[in-house]
Parts: structure tokens; sequence; C-alpha cells
């Protein structure tokens, strides 16, 4: 029998700061200048037209209360430490050894415009962890300035247009080539770098037809953006003929090695014929993405593209380690300096743990461990595995549909997650859109996630399901056991009462209340 | 070598058997059985050849603080190097709260998980918008340049107009981004970065020149205020109601540590503002700490134009209770791939965090301080560095935290003279002689709240020692 | 919200028995004869047993007796029977019941193509869900099975913020004399307002915004733009092929076919020869939408376009207009082709580029029917 786990949030009734403290407490104070500074340069000093009048709106809380605020609000957020399978996302053990080793000030006070000779110890790893992703990929160079997968997607858009208009072909390669089922950040960069989007059907294979693609690229493509395994756990076999088809029309190749977990140590995309990849270090190489960045998306070319790449790129010059600025070919940059390096050092960290065998063994288990998933997941009425008519076993992930128990329960596939917070178990992700299968969820068993977590995960699921059949109300109505209950999500499409911030809340919604003798 | 006899901490199902019983499970005879999907001549052929594998914590940490301590630092050294990023003080507090590993998580999260979250960045939204006089504050996009880039493209779909004017003097780093994001000019939807020329007295907007390039192509003028250069623009509000006149968007860059003594942009016709959140709590981290905000009036034609989270409080299903969670989800990537206005993905969320933290400590009274504390050791700095033989200051008296230092007297590169002071323990300000600018050897120099009167003093004297 | 539903008894017997739909009294007798057997009034029940599974005392508004009634007894629902004049066997009876059940939002029937026009005909504004019994179904109003059928009628009455509208699908129907002759000849004979289940997104509550105006509304200014001088442009029936007439000024013929030459508008509502007429000594392009869910592309509700013209434009002188979503949701990912003449259905298989929005494009491959 699968142990459930009984759970309750963390429950403050926090207010929001804005509502909190008292005129005139401090939470930090700022030493007066010294009395040589007032009387060399003298007091207001922002000319009148410029100097503020009135006094911002912020909250005046004592130290402990900030801290006690927001220890709070971390209470009050679950953050994985449940259990999560969030497809796409590649949950991970975020090493504490390289948090605090890059809270450093050896790393956290250094300056990126600091004289490289100062920069030494932070330029050697960031170069040794090209080197490790090289050997991964296949590719002669990587950077790190990208501030996440998309913005690596993004820096292949920009090099390849610097390559083609190197050539001066950059009128004419007007075109990206991609599938349905690529991660929406491909069209989305590509469309925002001012190429045309064609995007690729799937087919009842699961993956976009060769015929497609053939019929797609031509002497306007100026690159192709795929990953594989896509979401739905299938792995294109194809994908050597892809490159070869789109080579033969010119077109650059970018690997979005996204989903990176189930194949890592496996293939090289190099190999494969690639142009360039992409690696997300926030997540297969065991950096936290914190919610939402500072990420990472190192990108990683041959040699007949590194001149494109933005800069700077660290070298090694002798026994030096050098910014290389001079690249007169360089796309320009994708951001400033050069990367959320703290995530690079975990990222290089995390390598160093694993080591060849380790993550040799991580794409073996998350791979196992996934089927194993799948396995269990099969056997809970109600569920549906995308693409049924496919009998391989999926990778690293696999995309589920919770069609046939929304129709047979009306509970949908957002019910169903809300619900699971109320188990202490983090809500899965569902897909990116468009939604291919109805009331689509994507769960990853990853490598981190003991046998045991994957039943209780399960158990929880089939708990829900049967929920779904016994009470539907109460799971529409769900979470019960969380911090809130249920947002409404009236408001997010209302330009009458979205508040972004409690300026607009006051003005819009308070306000309004106020006017109504509302309390 | 992975030891193979011993599991590995971050991997459960590498203990002994594991992988066996899931195997039996699913009724496949091999791990190789559950790669099946991948053709046999996919598998890659060149053996992996990474470094040795660091087993335990022990030798992993040796490695990482080992290398780590080849890096000379800003706490350590004197340092004077701002652009971009800026050495400011990270409240303790701060630190803590960004290091809760329910944040510093793997996760995604989602509204109803990880509500404490939503209500952070919620939160960080609403003090900078108290600070900007702003009602819509969007959570930070990777960098400051970035957010700027990402303003233009909303100025160039509110106006259809495909021109934006920026300051000669604006920063190379944040331009080359600028460019980047406006595309070449090859592409149909490319955007023009006109230059508008400075008054060479001031480092001011010349507005006369910015007056004959206003044109009816002209989707936003970006003034930064101050900008690049440490300048205060005064004229702020001028610009903007020339650019209303012209039909053109208003698209503001400030330092938010800035706003305790500033004028709130929101109060001086902005339209569109950015400004960086790595001064509100963050460390440098040699550029990784950057990230930048975006913020406008709560109208439609803005909101309707941002490309990724802006965070609302909403009411529970449990009447009197609020939530959160993102309003207009379908104009950023994930709603609607390509359709999307511009992308986002991972960004810089976590320094939402430390923002929201880092203001509610310093609260109206904090930041008054901070701003007057600042700008007083930069002009005190400036006019001591003045009274070094050979060293001028640009525009003195004109800036808030940064100012441009002249060594053209001294006979000196800034190179050299930089040189010269990091032996003696200081880095010296930003060199800016090979950027087109036309001030011949100058240095930008930052000064901030860290830096103290006997800061100022030592930097003073050792330039003294190493110019003579 | 006021839901109403309709069976059509005789639906569906016709392909049992190997004819071809059962319109008129006539075929349906001889359906009888061969031994057919009623599966309308079972379907309905399939979809009616969900309704009442989700939503139990779910109020409903039925037809009398075979029409409707008959398939909810002993259902836990609350039942409005509305008395229906005698069945006939004709369209007669599913119009006579839906005029006598008064003003409706939603119209759930248990038929097929026929049904879905007779019950257009007379929906006054209401939405149309279809059951799926019929052979022919042509028509973009159907949901995919009897069951989920049910479950978006419990959508409707519990959840109603999870259902969005679309305007415009396709109520296609065959002239069933002539098929049985050995002619196809489907026609499109109205739009019609659907309910569609709404994809709640992963991040927000809210669900999407329905922005298929706006992307096709993107995508024919391009093609506008694009258009050759001295070229005829023809273009089909629907709102997505519509969607070029508006983006050049003009007022899009919801169910004929248009012709424009160097973006004026040269002919409206045109017929065949009307077009050969213009085309003479010219390039031709036509500009045609996809019908939902089952993807035809030509030879449903297009006929007007006969094969000469199609043959003279040429896989590559076809410009398509159709959403992502619709794309996506086709039955499989084809576009078909029955133009009357199979060399030429054979000669336009291959891929096609879909305009989906300003500067996106899918590749879609067409098949002949």
């Amino acid at each position: 029998m699968t142990r459930i786990p009984e759970f309750r949030a963390a429950k403050w009734n926090e207010p929001v700061v804005m509502e909190m403290g008292r005129p005139g407490a401090r939470g930090q104070l700022f030493p007066a200048p010294e009395e040589e500074v007032t009387q060399a340069v003298g007091t207001n000093l922002i000319p009148g037209a410029m100097a503020r009048k009135d006094s911002a709106k912020l909250p005046e809380i004592t130290e402990f209360e900030a801290q006690r605020h927001y220890l709070h609000l971390s209470q009050m957020t679950l953050g994985m430490m449940g259990i999560s399978l969030f497809g796409t996302c590649t949950m991970k053990y975020n090493s504490k050894t390289a948090e605090y080793a890059t809270l450093r000030p050896e790393l956290a006070e250094v300056h990126p415009y600091q004289h490289p000779d100062t920069l030494q110890g932070v330029l050697e790893i960031i170069h040794d962890f090209d080197g490790i992703l090289r050997s991964l990929s296949g590719m002669d160079q990587f950077i790190f300035q990208a501030g996440g997968g998309a913005d690596a997607a993004y820096t292949m858009t920009a090099v390849a247009r610097a390559y083609w208009q190197d050539r001066g072909m950059l009128g004419q390669r007007t075109e990206m080539v991609t599938s349905m089922q690529a991660h929406p950040c491909n069209p989305a960069t590509a469309a925002a770098a001012g190429f045309k989007v064609v995007n690729l059907p799937l087919e009842e294979n699961g993956y976009p037809s060769l015929d497609a693609l053939k019929a797609a690229v031509s002497e306007k493509t100026a690159l192709i953006m795929i990953n594989n395994p896509d979401d739905m756990g299938i792995y294109n076999p194809e994908i050597k003929e892809w490159v070869k088809v789109a080579k033969e029309a010119g077109a650059l190749c970018f690997y979005d090695h996204a989903n990176f977990n189930g194949v890592m140590g496996k293939l090289s995309a190099r190999e494969l014929g690639f142009d360039a990849c992409m690696f997300m270090l926030h997540k297969t190489f065991g950096a936290p993405k914190a919610g939402g960045g500072p990420a990472v998306g190192a990108y990683g070319c041959t040699d007949a593209l590194a001149p494109y790449l933005p800069c700077p790129v660290v070298v090694k010059d002798g026994d030096r380690y050098v910014l290389d600025e001079d690249r007169p070919k360089s796309a320009g940059k994708v951001r400033e300096f050069w990367g959320n390096i703290p995530q690079v050092v975990k990222a290089y960290a995390w390598s160093r743990a694993m080591g060849a065998d380790g993550i040799n063994l991580a794409s073996d288990i998350s791979v196992v461990a996934n089927n194993y998933m799948d396995k269990k997941l099969a056997e809970i009425p109600g569920l549906e595995i995308s693409n049924p008519s496919i009998n391989a076993h999926r990778m690293e992930m696999t995309r589920w549909s919770l069609g046939p128990l929304t129709e047979e329960t009306g509970v949908s596939t957002v019910d169903f997650a809300n619900r699971m917070a109320d188990y202490g178990i983090d809500p899965y992700w569902m897909s990116h859109e468009p939604w291919i299968v109805a009331e689509p969820f994507t769960p990853e068993a990853g490598e981190l996630w003991s046998k045991e977590d994957i039943d209780t995960w399960i158990g929880v699921i089939a708990q829900i399901a049967e929920e779904a059949r016994i009470d539907p109300e109460m799971v529409k109505t769900a979470p019960h056991n969380q911090a809130i209950a249920q947002v409404k999500g009236d408001a997010f499409e209302d330009p009458a009462k979205w508040a972004m911030t409690w300026r607009a809340y006051q003005r819009k919604i308070l306000g309004e209340n106020k006017a109504k003798g509302v309390a | 070598m992975t030891d193979t006899t011993r599991a590995h901490p971050w991997m459960a199902n590498s203990a002994p058997g594991a992988i066996q019983a899931m195997l039996d499970e699913i009724g496949a005879a091999s791990v190789a059985d559950v790669f099946e999907q991948i053709p046999q001549d996919h598998f890659r052929t060149t053996p992996l050849d990474l470094p040795p594998t660091l087993s335990s914590e022990i030798e992993l940490k040796r490695d990482l603080v080992s290398k780590l301590k080849k890096n000379s630092d800003c706490e350590t050294n004197l340092s004077f190097l701002g652009a971009g990023v800026w050495q400011h003080h990270v409240p303790a507090i701060v630190d803590e709260i960004v290091g809760r590993t329910e944040f510093a998580t793997n996760v995604w999260g989602s509204y109803q998980s990880d509500h404490g979250r939503n209500q952070a960045w919620f939160e960080f939204s609403s003090q900078l918008g108290a600070l900007l006089n702003l009602d819509v504050v969007q959570l930070p996009v990777y960098s400051w340049g970035c957010a700027i880039g990402h303003a233009m493209r909303m100025a160039q779909r509110i106006t259809g107009r495909s021109k934006v004017i920026v300051s000669q003097l604006s920063d190379p780093e944040r331009l080359s981004v600028i460019r980047t994001y406006c595309q070449p000019s090859a592409m149909e939807s490319h955007i023009e970065v006109v230059m508008v020329a400075v008054d060479p007295t001031t480092g001011r907007i010349d507005i006369n020149d910015m007056k004959s390039k206003l044109d009816g192509d002209v989707a936003a003028v970006y003034v930064e205020n101050p900008a690049y250069l440490g300048t205060i623009e005064t004229e702020a509000a001028e610009i903007a109601r020339l650019a209303r006149a012209a039909g053109a968007e208003t698209i503001v860059g400030v330092d938010p540590v800035s706003l305790g003594v500033m004028t709130a942009p929101g109060d001086y016709g902005a339209d569109i503002v950015t400004g960086p959140v790595q001064p509100l709590g963050v460390h440098m981290q040699c550029g990784g700490g950057v990230g930048g905000f975006i913020a406008s009036r709560d109208e439609e034609k803005y909101v309707l134009e941002y490309n990724g989270f802006l965070v609302s409080i909403v009411e529970t299903l449990e009447p009197g209770q609020v939530g959160f969670g993102l309003a207009c989800p379908h104009q950023n990537s994930y709603g609607s791939r390509e359709h999307g206005k511009d992308w986002t993905g991972n960004s810089t969320y976590l320094w939402a965090i430390a923002g929201a933290v880092y203001m509610s400590l310093l609260g109206p009274e904090g930041f008054r301080e901070l701003g007057n504390l600042i700008v007083s050791r930069a002009r005190y700095a400036a006019k001591c560095l003045s009274e070094v033989p050979g060293v001028k200051i640009v525009w003195p008296d004109t800036t808030f935290k940064e100012f441009v230092v002249n060594f053209d007297d001294t006979g000196k590169t800034v190179a050299e003279v930089n040189d010269l002071l990091r032996a003696r323990g200081i880095f010296g300000g930003k060199d800016i002689s090979g950027e087109d600018n036309a001030l011949g050897q100058s240095a930008l120099y930052c000064v901030t709240e860290v830096h103290t009167a006997a800061d100022i003093r030592t930097l003073c004297a050792t330039l003294k020692e190493v110019l003579s | 919200m006021r839901i109403g539903l309709i069976v059509n008894p005789f639906a569906g017997l016709g392909g049992a028995v190997g004819l071809k739909g059962t319109d008129g009294p006539d075929t349906v007798a001889e359906a009888m004869r061969r031994g057919a057997q009623a599966k309308a009034g079972a379907r309905a029940r399939l979809a009616l047993t969900r309704l009442a599974d989700r939503v139990p005392g779910a109020a409903i508004t039925l037809a009398a007796g075979a029409l409707g009634q008959n398939w909810a007894a002993d259902l836990d629902l609350d039942a409005t029977i509305i008395a229906s004049p005698t069945v006939t066997g004709t369209a007669r009876d599913t119009k006579e019941a839906v005029r006598a059940m008064g003003p409706l939002d939603v119209i759930a029937f248990a038929g097929g193509d026929g049904t879905a026009r007779d019950v257009a005909s007379v929906a006054n504004g209401a939405a149309l869900l279809g059951i799926p019994c019929g052979v022919k179904m042509h028509s973009g109003v159907f949901a995919v099975s009897p069951h989920s059928a049910g479950a978006m009628l419990a959508d409707l009455m519990t959840s109603p913020d999870r259902v969005s509208w679309l305007d415009g699908a396709e109520v296609m129907d065959i002239d069933e004399a002539a098929l049985r002759n050995g002619i196809l000849a489907p026609r499109l004979y109205g739009l019609a307002r659907i309910p569609v289940s709404r994809n709640l997104m992963q991040a927000a509550k809210g669900g999407p915004r329905q922005d298929a105006a706006s992307a096709l509304s993107s995508a024919a200014q391009g093609i506008v733009a694009d258009m050759d001088e001295q070229t005829l442009y023809i273009i089909g029936p629907g709102t997505s092929a519509g969607a070029v007439m508006t983006a050049a000024g003009h007022t899009a013929t919801p169910l004929g076919v248009d012709a424009m030459l160097n973006r004026a508008l040269v002919a409206q509502d045109a017929d065949d020869a009307t077009l050969k007429g213009l085309a003479e000594g010219r390039d031709v392009r036509v500009i045609l939408g996809v019908t939902g869910q089952q993807g035809f592309l030509l030879g449903r509700g297009n006929q007007q376009i006969g094969p000469a013209l199609i043959a003279k434009a040429g896989r590559n002188g076809l410009i398509i207009l159709a959403t992502e979503d619709k794309l996506s949701a086709l039955a499989r990912p084809r576009l078909l082709v029955d133009t009357g003449d199979p060399d030429l259905d054979a000669e336009l298989e291959g891929f096609v580029r879909v305009s989906t929005g300003a500067n996106r494009e899918m590749m879609m491959r067409i098949a002949s029917g």
C-alpha cells in the first residue's frame, strides 16, 4: 500500500508587505555623509527639477519584521520540497556545496570589468566547463551570456543573422523552420529576431515527416531549430536525415537540447550533424532555476559559427585566461556581460561531481524510471498516454492525457494539478501550447527521485482520479489544505480588475470597495 | 572514475538493485531496451572526455574554493567600477531569504503550491511601482539592456513606427544589446537606432538636435536618468513632452537607488520605464546579478504589449482572501508560441524576491538616506579627485553616483593608471577611452554607500602617488 | 443557459445498409426494408447518460417521443418535453421540433450533415452541438464522440468558463439524390456557432483569448500585400478565405466565391463559368480555407471553383489560410482535395504552406479525398 502524504501547508494569512508597519519604523539605517563630505559639497545636491518631492509609499517595518514576513512567504511555498515530477524542467538536487561556494566574496563581490588578472579563478572554471560541454556535444566553443534556454535560442537566431549577413544573404535567408512540438521559445525568438516561421505538423507516428521538411527548406531557409526527443517522450529517428536535408539547402541546424537528460552521454549533437546546440544549466546541469531564473542557456557551436558569437568569449592564452572581445564578425550581445556566472559555477560543480560515468548513469536512470512511471500510470483508469499507438518505450518524459477522466467527471487537468498541492505534491507541468492532446500533463521521473517517491506520486494521482469520480466538486474547488484557496482567474484578463501593483489595487479595487462602503 | 560500487548521493536509484527492480516491473530485459527509439547509428562514438570525478563533497568544495580564490574581489580591494553592475550594500536578510531552498529551487511552481513566492513577486512590483510612481511593473527580464530592447519593441508595436532615438553617449554594453533587439537593417522589422547629440558642457541630451530628429517615424525616445556617464537629465520632462507631441513614446531608464532623492519617472511624463534590478540587493557576481525591469502606466495599450510575467493580485474562492497569478498570460511566448509579444522564459525572478526584501527593509526614509549618501560621497569623490594634479572631472556637480574622470593631463593612459592603482589594491574606474565619446583618456568612476570618506581619501592619495 | 436536444431517429440508417444518407421518406423506407437499425437515438442516450452522470437533475429541453424524450427515459434529468408534430421521416420533423422548443442558447442534435443543415436553418442564433451518428459528417459542428458531446453539455451547465465559442463552423451537406447517382456534390449551406473546450493554461486559471480572428487578419494582410498585378485571385467561401477580402477592403460573400484583380473586386458570389471567363489569359491563384476537423481544402463547399481553374492555379497557386489551432485539431494532419478530377487530385498531392498568421506558415500535406 502506497503511503499517501498527509499535508497541511503553512497558512499565515500574511498581509501584503504594503499593508505592514507603522510610520517612522526602520529596517535599515544608512550612515549620514561624513562631516568632511557635507562641508565640501553641501546638501540638496539633486537639481531642483529632478529632486523628489514626495515620499515613496513603501512599507515602514523593522528588520525582524522583514525577515519574519519573507520567511513566512517561503514557508508558504512548496518549492519542490515535496515530490515533483515536473516534466520539461528536469527536477534535480541543487548542491548547497556549490551554492555556498558562489556566495563567497571571491565570486559574489567580483565585478565583470575587473582586470582579467584578478579574474583568473572564475575564468578557469568557465573555460573548464566549456571543455566539459564540448565533450558532451562535440561543439567547438560555448558561451554563457544567454539568460535562459529561450535566450540561447535567441542567441542562435542572432548568430544566424550575422552568419548570413556576412555572406550578403540575410535578405534572402529569411525563414526559420521548426516543428509544432518544438518549445515555443524557438518560433518566438526567431520571430523576434525577424525571421518568418515555418512550422511542421506532427504526423501520426508522433514526429514531423522528413517529406514535410524537404518541402519546407529552400534557398530561403536561414536555419532550422529542433528539439529531440520531444515533450511527448518521442525520439525522431530520422534526425540525421533531417540535418542532411537542411544542410543540403544551406540552412544552419540548431539542436535545442532542452530534453538532454535522457540522452546525455549517449548522443553528440556534432556527430548527428548539428552546427550548434543549447544546454540549460538551470535544469540538466543541476543549477537551481529559482522559479524562473537567474538561469543560463549555454550556447555552443562549431568553429565555422564561432566568429559570429556574442562577445566576450573566454579563451586560454598560454597559461592565462582572457576575455576575447575582439571579434569583428560578432553578432553583438544578447545581454550585458558574460552570463549568470554563479549558475555556470554550479553547473561545473554538478558535472565534476557526476563525472562521465555518473552522467551516463543519470540518463539511464531517468529513462528507466520514466518507463516505470508510465507503466504505473497506465494502470489508472481515466488516463491515456499520448500517441497510444506507439508501443516503444518513451524517453525521459511522457505526455499523458486526462481526457477520458475529464469527460467522465468534469475534472480537468488544471483541477487535478490544484488538488495535488493538497498532498504536498508539486503540481505537474501540463503542456506548452498548442495542446495537442486533451487535458494534458507531462511528468518526468528523472534521476533524483527514488522508486518510492515515484510510487507515492502515482498513489496521489490514483487517489485524485478516484476523488474526481466520488466528489468532483471537491477536486474542482481545490486546494483545500494550502496556504490560500483557489485563485479566481477572471481578473487576469480584465483591465478593470487586474492589478499588478498595490498602487493599482488600491486605486481599482480597494478604492472602489470604499466607495461602495465595503469593509 | 565514479566508484560503481557506491550509490551517488544525488541519485536515489543508483542504489544497488533499484534499476533492476524497475526494469523487472517494466518487463525490459536491459537498460538498452528502454532506449529502443534511438537508432543504433545515432549513439555517440566518441567517448566522453571529462575531467576526473570529484566523488565527495570534500573534494568538490576544495576544487571550487581553490579555483575561486584565484580571483581578487571588491571586498578586499577598493573598487570604483560601475557601468551596469555596481557595488552596493546587500543586507544580510536579503541573502537569507534568496537562499531559502523553497525559492532557490529547481521548480517552476504554481499558484496553488507556491503562493508565498508569488506574493513576494507581487511585492517586488508593488514596491518598485511606489518608487517609480507607476501602476504596472513586470517581473524582471534578463538585464537592463534587454528591458530597453523589449521596451523599444513595445513602442514599435504601439506606434507602428520604426526608429528610436538614443543618446550618443550610451553605454556600449547596453547599446550592443539594444542593436541586437532592433535587428539588422536587412530585416523587414528592423528598428533604426538614431543617435542624438549631447551638450558637451553638461553631458545631457541636446534638445535642439533631438527636435530635429523627432520626425513622424520615431517610435520612441530613450533617455537615461541618471545617464550612462552619471549625468542627471534635468530636462527629462521637456524631452517627454516633445516626444509625446511628435507621437512618440518616452522610454526612461532609471537607477532605482536614486529614487529616494530623484523625481519618480512617472511624475515627469515617462511612458515606459526600464532599469537595473541589481542595485536592489543583488551581489555583482561577475555580472551574473543583473536583471532589468519594465514598468508603465496601467493602460491597455502598454499592458497588452509586455513580453513576460505580470503578477496580479486577485480574489480567491475564500471571501476576503487574496492570491496572486499571471495577468495576460497569452501575450508571452509560453501562452502562444510565436504569436506572443517577443518571448519569455526563465529570467531573473529570484532577484525580484531580493528586490522585494531590500525595498521593504529600506522603506521611504532608507531610500532617501541612501540616495543622499551616495550623491554626497560621489560629489565629494569628484571634488577630491579634481584636486589631484592632472586629473579633471568632465562634468562636475551634475551627476549622481558615477562621473567621468579625465587623465589627459597626467601623461598616462587610463590603462596605465589602473594598472598602478591595482598594484595598490584599488580597482580604478571603467576605462572608457576606447569608446566613441571624444573624452580622451577618461574613466567612469562609481562611488556608492559602501565607499567611506576615508576610502575616497585613500583613492586620491594613491592617485597622487602613482601620478607623480 | 437554455439547452435543447433533438434526435433525428433515422440518421445513420442508410450507412448501415449501404445507402449514403437517409434524407427523404423514400430512402428511409428503403433503409428500413433492408433491415437498418436506427442508431441516432442510442447515440443521443449515450450523451444524455454522460450528462445525467455528471450533472444529476440537469435541466434540458427535449423534443417529445422518438425525437428526444424516449432516449432520456429513467435518466436523472429535469427534462422539459416539447410536443412535436407527427414524425414523418422528413427534414420537416427536425425543423418543426426545433422551432417548437422556442429560444435556445445551444441545440444539441443527434444526426448527420442533413440534420445539422436542418437545425442550422432554424437555429436562430443558437449554437450547434452535433452528436455524431450519421454517415456524413462533413460539417464542423460535431463532437468527437457521443460521450464528449455529453461532457460538453455538462461543462456548459456547470463550468461555462471552460467553454469558448467559435463562429463560422461549416455546415456542409451533400445533395443526396445526386450522391446516390454517383455524383458527389457537397455544398456549404451555412456557418454556425459552436461551443469548444477551452484549453485552460498552465500558468493562468483564465483561458486563452480566442485570437483566431487577429491571426487570420494578419495572415490576410500579408497575402494582400504580396498580391501580384494582373493575376486573378479567386477567394473561396468561409471566414478564413474571407479575411483576405476584408483585408483588401471588400466584403466577402460568406458562402460564395469572389474574385479580385489588382486588389479590386471583379466578381461576387461567382460561378465557375464567370470565374473561367475572368481567368482568360491571366495567371490564377486560389485563396482557400480549410474545413474544421475533416480538413477539406477542395471539393467540399467550394465546387464553384472547378477543376480547370484549380489545374490552372496548380498546387503552387493555392493560397491557404487557417489558424494553428484548427490545423492542430484536424483528425489527421492532411488537407483533403476532391476536385472531381482524380488526375488533378493526384497532381495536387504534396506539401503546401498554410498561412497561420503574420510571418507564420505551417507545412501541410495535401492528400486526395
